[in-house]
């Protein structure tokens, strides 16, 4: 029992990185913008299937995998460029709409582009199993938490240390003043969407060896990537990371405990719970209403 | 007078609805095609109500519509029942449980809000899947009886055509009514401001939970409506997709417009329909019309078009519109 309790961790651990990963994107654009972005699982969905797109053309593994990563960038720029920013200033349902709009659009281009095939990647290095006690880990998995980890770090040092995440985090406390003190509010815009897209093709190409990837692999991790940002308190980057990892642990226990067919119920039943209980989540502050 | 007046758009679309298939008795697109805009106008001009006068969101309308028809597929295939008490649970149950979680979940707002729906009606999708000795799982139900009213069965094309006219006319009926009542009114002061129509003594709670749990009986209505036309039902009909794709509706043709949400659900029935290679680009398609309307046109095509023709008679005739004016303001 024990054993089979730790195989469920490794494995809602290692999805738990992606929908952190997800989260987090969703908290960076959220911040900086005060816009939930629907398309954030597109942007995953992208990653991996664009890299699966171009390791097929006889390109080398890491190259594909670089040239995959920019490509969703440029896809986040696009998004900020064509669709959030001449709407700017629009009602929240409005932007809602937008960005489901776009996720639609994605996924549209991708079936058009890619087709209706479930597509897998090569794993990163060898595919043999690696025992902790009675449980099995793949390396891929360590791939998976090493890189979540890496990457949230990096995350949380470009808004701690450097110039441009100071400035992003002023765009998102008030814009109208942050662009008094000399910061181009448009860039920095432009900036955490692709940073967020950038995000998202890691965490898609992260799990696709393990969970493979389709067109329409997106809408289900962008919502999750969602759940994780409001279980940690929508806004709060390091927040939407620990509600990540929490989200997958609860899916996988549940998936393995309870029912598999029931997994994806249980999550968004403990985030309804979490929205009607406790809408500033779980580690988020609370904040007063604006009227 | 005054009240056949403001109704007159109303009077006018459903003569167009009593001619077409007198007109074209035999035409797949009146008898066949009319009937599922008959399903999507009901569906939307419900959910206009929650989102365009109220201003609220809900990414999981579909899954009343799904219920009202698994109610009804499941009280009379597998227990016998005939149809109409069928439907009659089936309303009230969707009833009992819009009202139980609109409470809870009408307390957010925006962001949050769109969640919570978004969420319920992905887990009531899940349900049907999972409960498969009820709901034969991601394979569907078939089987499910026709309707008889009074001894007259519904059995052609035509005569659903006739069902679905009367039962969308009476909602676009109700809906036009409810806007320009005491509760209508309430309902754009909700819209406007949460807080000012307190302090004008709107109970906003109870105003917001009564529109929502009025648009999810209509969805069931329609859920059991459809099973029984269909005669075979799955979850697909029902899943987080077709929720968007009401939202859609709504929003194309313009939010808290009645006739707008009309436009909306008969031009998205239409348009795969009539576009043959369409089906490749549907969802690119969707997916474009809703993001560069939202980013163009926010307050939605039919609204837009509305306006556009107003403006345009006005620079053609100025001598015309200034007497409609004048008659305007005279009513």
């Amino acid at each position: 029992m024990l054993d089979q309790i730790l195989q469920f961790l490794i494995t809602g651990i290692t999805i738990g990185s992606t929908y952190a990963l997800v989260g987090l994107g969703f908290a960076i654009i959220y911040n900086a913008s005060s816009v939930v972005n629907f398309a954030q699982g597109e942007f995953v969905m992208i990653g991996a299937m664009s890299a699966v797109w171009l390791l097929a053309t006889g390109m080398p593994y890491p190259l594909a995998l670089v040239i995959a990563v920019l490509v969703t960038t440029c896809v986040g720029f696009a998004l900020n460029r064509f669709a959030i920013r001449p709407a700017r200033g629009a009602t929240v349902i409005t932007t809602i709409i937008i960005t489901i709009g776009a996720a639609i659009f994605l996924r549209g281009a991708a079936l058009l582009i890619w087709g209706k095939d479930i597509f897998a990647l090569p794993h990163f290095s060898s595919e043999e199993a690696l025992h902790v006690g009675a449980a099995t880990l793949l390396p891929q998995n360590l791939w998976v938490m090493g890189i979540t980890a890496v990457m949230v770090l990096a995350v949380r040092w470009f808004f701690d240390r450097t110039l441009m995440g100071k400035a992003i985090l002023a765009c998102a406390c008030n814009q109208g003043t942050a662009s008094l003190m000399g910061i181009n509010v448009g860039l920095m815009m432009l900036v955490s969407y692709g940073l967020s897209a950038f995000l998202g093709a890691v965490a898609g190409i992260l799990v696709a060896p393990i969970a493979f990837t389709s067109y329409d692999a997106g809408i289900m991790l962008g919502l999750k990537g969602f759940s994780a940002a409001i279980l940690g308190g929508m806004g709060s980057s390091m927040g939407a990371v620990a509600g990540g990892l929490l989200l997958g642990v609860l899916e996988s226990l549940s998936a393995g405990l309870i029912s598999s067919g029931y997994k994806d119920a249980i999550a968004f039943t403990i985030v309804l719970l979490v929205l009607i209980l406790k809408p500033s989540g779980l580690f988020g502050r609370k904040t007063a209403d604006r009227v | 007078m005054k009240g056949l007046l403001r109704l007159r758009g109303f009077f006018a679309f459903a003569l167009l609805v009593a001619a077409l298939p007198l007109l074209f008795p035999d035409n797949y697109f009146v008898t066949v095609v009319g009937v599922t805009i008959g399903f999507n106008v009901v569906l939307a001009v419900g959910l206009n109500l929650f989102i365009g006068y109220a201003g609220q969101i809900s990414l999981g309308h579909a899954a009343f519509f799904g219920m009202g028809a698994y109610a009804s597929a499941i009280l009379t295939t597998r227990y016998g029942w005939s149809p109409w008490p069928a439907m009659g649970v089936g309303l009230v149950l969707v009833y009992l449980i819009a009202t139980l979680i609109s409470r809870p979940i009408l307390k957010l707002k925006g962001h949050y809000l769109a969640m919570a729906t978004l969420g319920f009606g992905i887990i009531v999708n899940i349900i049907m899947i999972e409960t498969v000795e009820w709901t034969g799982g991601p394979d569907g139900m078939s089987g499910i009886p026709g309707l008889e009213i009074f001894g007259w069965a519904v059995d052609s094309d035509l005569r659903w055509y006739a069902v679905m006219a009367v039962v969308m006319l009476a909602t676009i009926w109700l809906s036009l009514n409810i806007i320009d009542s005491r509760a209508g009114r309430a309902l754009r002061a909700v819209h406007g401001s949460e807080v000012a129509a307190q302090t004008l003594g709107v109970d906003t709670a109870y105003t917001k939970s009564q529109i929502f749990v009025f648009a999810a009986c209509l969805a069931s209505l329609a859920g059991s409506l459809f099973a029984h036309q269909q005669n075979f039902i799955s979850p697909v009909s029902f899943n987080f997709f077709f929720s968007i794709e009401l939202v859609t509706m709504v929003v194309l043709g313009g939010l808290a417009s009645t006739f707008g949400a009309v436009f909306g659900a008969i031009v998205l029935t239409l348009l795969p329909q009539v576009l043959v290679v369409f089906e490749d680009y549907e969802v690119l398609i969707l997916g474009a019309i809703l993001m560069s309307i939202m980013i163009f046109l926010p307050q939605g095509l039919f609204v837009g078009l509305v306006r556009g023709g107003k403006a345009l008679a006005r620079r053609l005739f100025p001598g015309l519109s200034a007497a409609a004016a004048r008659s305007g303001a005279g009513s």
